[in-house]
């Protein structure tokens, strides 16, 4: 099969770094998140503590140039907040996020909550939950066409939804009548995305839609993804934790680790070379069908102390897993150093500590003393590398 | 070297009525595989592939609606040498479950009582299936098994809300692990857990395996866990095995048009080449086609595939593939192809609406 | 709907005795049209002679035939519980919905209110009352009071069902299908809650005649119309136990524990069938 054109945009300036890029001269962002901080209050009415969900992150999406643009990373990472500000769920605790120029909180005010949605639509993890088990699916589709206008009445939602459902590959005939559970997972991702498709939207957030879909089945989404955005010039934010769809399919990538964007860019960079130690754990995390060394993937490796704890720490929050971190890594949390066109949130490439490059293995295969982080608090870990493994 | 497990043409459906519907699935029809001692066994294949119920028939978990139509299930280990589907409820508790065959799920809180630490769980199985009679040798040796896996003792004493889903994950192993049973089945235990935590489960599971030499059984449909951890792997799909070989074959060189599409579909990071999907979807088990299950959506389909079950070809290297377009001597019995059903199975009939 | 009453009474056997119970009711309720006895005269027939095949359920010190007059007594006693039942379901429909789905200052302000009316002590507020309007404490004033007091309960068990409804994806594609507040309530919850409504709706139809029973034991409510409770107080003012007259409470004693347990049964039976697990196992989920 021949190289698909993947619309990619190649970085169009010097200024453009990670997450920040350029649209057409005068044109405004369709998306631009401006140093947003999501902090939530959690714990008992004695005991509360901050928890920063999101923590300064920047980015910037144009309609002129549609994308397929990931967020990734575990769970805790904050990518599912990211997904609730940007559908307009939540609001940021400091920062902006703005739609078209202006503030969203503004947007979505009274009627213009319904234009909003007509802009921008979600497709959901769980595909049976997305749709009642109790209707027919095709009655959602009926109901987004008539009350976004697109129809006037039944029988032209009828032909509304058929077309959106063939542009995924369905048709009405096939899922007509249908109940929920009468459809495979994948079909009612596919319905989710045509009903989602309905009012022309110029993006869809869709949040880890591949994860519940067996994996023959994945491909038809995710392809779907990838016409969306050459046919149809509709952006797809694209959250997952499953990097290897994720390179498959997108442009540009962030990754997220509790709160932070520790790397961020090209995702042919990103994924293929990974700069930031968290992003070299991912990748290597990620099981191959083709594994060279299957030995290596299942030697050892720590999993992090408990989540609150990562949290609550200052500094980069990949410290105690960290085979090359530095002093200052647990003092103050790293910026965004620039690599070519990424930007990476790590000590490594500060131009001012000159440090030399030097690939990045073994990463999570150094034992750490788990007992004394736990019963001592905050210890320095005493890192002892056990199996130093070749990537 | 004798099986640890010889399941023989297992047909297990489930039969529900209601307000006079009668509704047959028939979700395991016709499963004959060996499991050896020192492996892992990987089982493959989409959601409503019969994997899970098959699991449930291995691990006695065999409940209404679900019942057994043919077949055994025959265990051999120790001093057990007999047909599992024989034993009764008493038995399976008392003889197999934790200590000769034991479960883990997908999904911990099963097994972790949310309202006790956990090592109080640990003190109601030990309890129930040996007996606690030094309350300190227990604890000591408890301590020192989950030490030994890696986990940090402190697990012991706090509940199952307060670790992460990961740490559940591995202290459900661990209580699984505890009295070193022959046989641990690992029921999708990773898929809701993030790249890097199951990476390190499968690990401990690993680790495991190799250290008391027992055998795993892995159920999960992603294809490159398989790849990374099982040493064979069995393909299924809608009831029926469709291949089963060495992990490196299934996935160097599968045969059957089922496994050669689920490996070609797979994305990989360096990747980009354009993967098709399978068109059409997984077939309704109360109502499956004649002939090969996967004949509707198989690309290189032939008539026969239309109204004859393909018989398991054997190959060399205990490759065994179910398809009419590859050659090679087929398995003995004979299986029964649909179109000659007994008297029996036209009894079970689907979908009787009145 | 024939098919679906005809597949109960199959398979279900609480269905099928509820059924032939309420039937036995019903067939009492049809018969009051057709009485030879007016409710209201007094003295027609013999007094105090116990039952016969003239007189089914025997004859009251009042000179009433006992059967003909428990006749309109269930009737009544009927009427009442489904009139104070559809108002409250109303009620508690409009308050649960509302209540949870809005969340926020309105779901406090109806909470608040609901839980007011759950503290309050509605046995002496109906004494109360019924002594302050004694003259137009109809049945129908009565069952409409019961309407208006019956609602708490079953609204703060609509609302956590809502809430929880309110989380699960569906209602969030409801949302971006642009549909209103008020068809997401109807089209996605109602189905859901349908069940709780159901079965609370038999509940308060027994609670409602229980009330009934108890203001007209007292001799509290309009004793000129005969219900299930009037035939209790009048056996009661004219000493029936003492006297020997076992048929002047046992007949409504009966005819209350049939339509009872038929009611309860008719509930727990239909509540299975209605329940949307059950639905989804029927369509074959």
């Amino acid at each position: 099969m021949t190289e698909p054109t993947n619309g990619r945009a190649a970085s169009r300036s010097d200024q453009e770094v990670g997450l920040v890029i350029q649209g057409e001269p005068g044109e405004k962002p369709l998306f631009e998140l401006d140093h947003v901080v999501v902090a939530f209050q959690i714990g008992s009415l004695l005991a509360q503590s901050k928890l920063i969900a999101v923590n300064d992150v920047s980015m910037t999406l144009y309609a002129s140039r549609p994308e397929i643009f990931t967020l990734a990373g575990e769970s805790g990472s904050g990518k599912t907040t990211m997904s609730r500000l940007l559908l307009g769920d939540l609001e940021p605790t400091s920062g902006e996020v703005m739609f078209q120029g202006r503030p969203i909180r503004d947007v979505i005010k009274g009627a213009g909550r319904k234009r909003f949605m007509s802009e921008v639509q979600p497709v959901f993890q769980n595909p049976f939950e997305t749709f009642n088990p109790l209707r027919r699916v095709e009655e959602y589709l009926f109901d987004t066409a008539v009350n976004f206008g697109v129809a006037k009445n039944r029988k032209e939602a009828a032909d509304v939804a058929d077309r959106a459902l063939k542009s995924v590959g369905l048709s009405l005939g096939e899922v007509a009548k249908r109940y929920p559970h009468e459809l495979s997972g994948g079909q009612i991702q596919r319905v989710s995305v045509a009903r989602a498709l309905i009012p022309n939207p110029k993006i869809i957030v869709a949040d880890e839609p591949v994860s519940m879909v067996d994996a023959s089945l994945r491909m038809e989404i995710v392809n779907l993804f990838r016409k969306l955005r050459d046919d149809e010039r509709v952006s797809v934010i694209y959250i997952t934790h499953d990097l290897a769809t994720a390179y498959y399919v997108s442009d540009r990538i962030a990754i997220m680790l509790r709160g932070f964007v520790v790397e961020a860019g090209p995702v042919e960079e990103v994924l293929v070379h990974p700069l930031h130690p968290y992003s070299v754990l991912l990748k290597e995390s990620v099981p191959e069908p083709a594994p060279q060394n299957k030995e290596a993937w299942t030697t050892h490796i720590t999993l992090g102390a408990t989540e609150v704890r990562e949290f609550a720490r200052a500094g980069c929050k990949f410290a105690s897993r960290c085979p090359k971190v530095m002093d200052i890594c647990r003092q103050a949390d790293p910026p965004d150093f620039r690599v070519g066109a990424r930007a990476v949130k790590c000590y490594l490439y500060d131009p001012a500590l000159h440090i030399e490059a030097a690939p990045i293995t073994g990463v999570g295969t150094a034992r750490v003393q788990m007992d004394a982080l736990l019963e001592k608090g905050e210890p320095s870990p005493a890192v002892t590398p056990e199996k130093e493994d070749v990537a | 070297m004798e099986p640890l497990l010889a399941v023989k043409d297992l047909r297990a459906y489930y039969k529900t009525e209601l307000y006079g519907i009668s509704r047959t699935v028939r979700a395991v029809d016709g499963v004959t595989f060996d499991l050896y001692p020192n492996e892992i066994y990987g089982i493959a294949g989409e959601s409503s592939c019969g994997k899970t119920t098959l699991i449930k028939v291995i691990s006695g978990n065999i409940r209404n609606p679900l019942k057994i139509q043919s077949g055994s299930v025959h265990f051999k280990a120790g001093d057990i040498d007999r047909d599992m589907l024989t034993m009764s409820a008493d038995e399976m508790r008392t003889m197999m479950r934790w200590k000769r065959i034991s479960y883990v799920m997908q999904g911990s809180m099963s097994v972790l009582n949310p309202v006790r630490r956990i090592i109080r769980t640990f003190q109601d199985i030990v309890s129930t299936h040996r007996g606690i009679k030094d309350r300190k040798l227990f604890l000591d040796e408890t301590t020192a098994h989950v030490r030994r896996l890696g986990l940090p003792s402190e697990v012991l004493h706090s509940f199952p809300h307060q670790l992460s889903g990961g740490m559940r994950q591995r202290v459900a192993i661990a209580m699984a692990t505890i009295f070193e049973p022959n046989l641990i089945i690992a029921d999708e235990p990773t898929t809701a857990l993030d790249v890097v935590v199951q990476r390190g489960v499968l690990q401990m599971l690993k680790e495991i395996q190799q250290q008391s030499g027992n055998t795993v059984l892995l159920v999960t449909h992603d294809m490159a866990v398989h790849a990374n951890v099982a040493d064979r792997v069995m393909i299924m799909y809608a009831g029926r095995i469709m291949e089963e070989a060495a992990t490196e074959t299934i996935f160097q060189a599968p045969r059957h048009p089922y496994t050669q599409h689920l490996i070609s579909s797979l994305p990989s990071i360096g990747e980009r080449r354009q993967r098709a999907a399978l068109p059409g979807s997984p077939p309704n088990l109360s109502d499956p086609p004649e002939g090969c299950r996967f004949h509707l959506r198989c690309p290189v389909a032939i008539d026969i595939c239309k109204t004859v079950v393909p018989a398991m070809r054997v190959l060399p290297d205990r490759h065994r593939v179910a398809c009419h377009l590859v050659e090679g001597p087929t398995e003995t019995p004979q299986e029964q192809p649909d179109a000659t059903m007994t008297e029996s199975d036209a009894a079970v009939t689907t979908q009787e609406v009145r | 709907m024939l098919k679906v009453i005809k597949d109960m009474l199959r398979f279900d056997t609480r269905f099928r005795i509820a059924f032939i119970l309420l039937s036995l009711i019903a067939i009492m309720v049809l018969l009051s049209f057709v009485s030879p006895y007016s409710p209201d005269k007094t003295f027609e027939v013999a007094m105090d002679s116990p039952p016969s095949v003239e007189h089914p359920f025997g004859t009251t010190s009042r000179g009433q035939d006992l059967f003909w007059w428990m006749t309109y007594a269930v009737g009544n006693s009927l009427l009442l519980g489904v009139i104070a039942a559809v108002i409250s379901r109303f009620i508690a429909l409009a308050v649960g919905l509302t209540a949870g789905y809005r969340g926020g200052w309105v779901d406090r302000v109806l909470m608040a209110i609901n839980d007011s009316f759950v503290v309050m002590p509605l046995l002496p507020i109906l004494i109360l009352l019924s002594f302050l309007i004694r003259g137009s404490l109809t049945v129908y004033t009565l069952a409409i009071i019961l309407g208006l007091f019956g609602w708490p309960w079953d609204a703060r068990l609509i609302r956590s069902q809502v809430l929880s409804l309110k989380e699960r994806s569906f209602s969030r594609t409801a949302v971006y299908s642009g549909a209103s507040s008020w068809r997401i309530s109807v089209n996605e919850h109602l189905p859901f809650v349908l069940p709780v409504v159901f079965a609370t709706t038999i509940n308060n139809m027994l609670w409602s005649i229980g009330m009934e029973v108890t203001l007209s034991v007292l001799g509290l409510s309009d004793l000129s119309r005969p219900t299930l409770g009037t035939s209790l107080f009048w056996a009661n003012q004219h000493g029936a136990l003492v006297a020997g007259i076992w048929w002047w409470i046992g007949a409504p004693v009966l005819i209350a524990v049939i339509l009872f347990i038929g009611l309860y049964l008719l509930m727990t039976s239909l509540n299975d069938f209605i329940d949307p697990r059950t639905r989804l196992r029927l369509m074959g989920a």
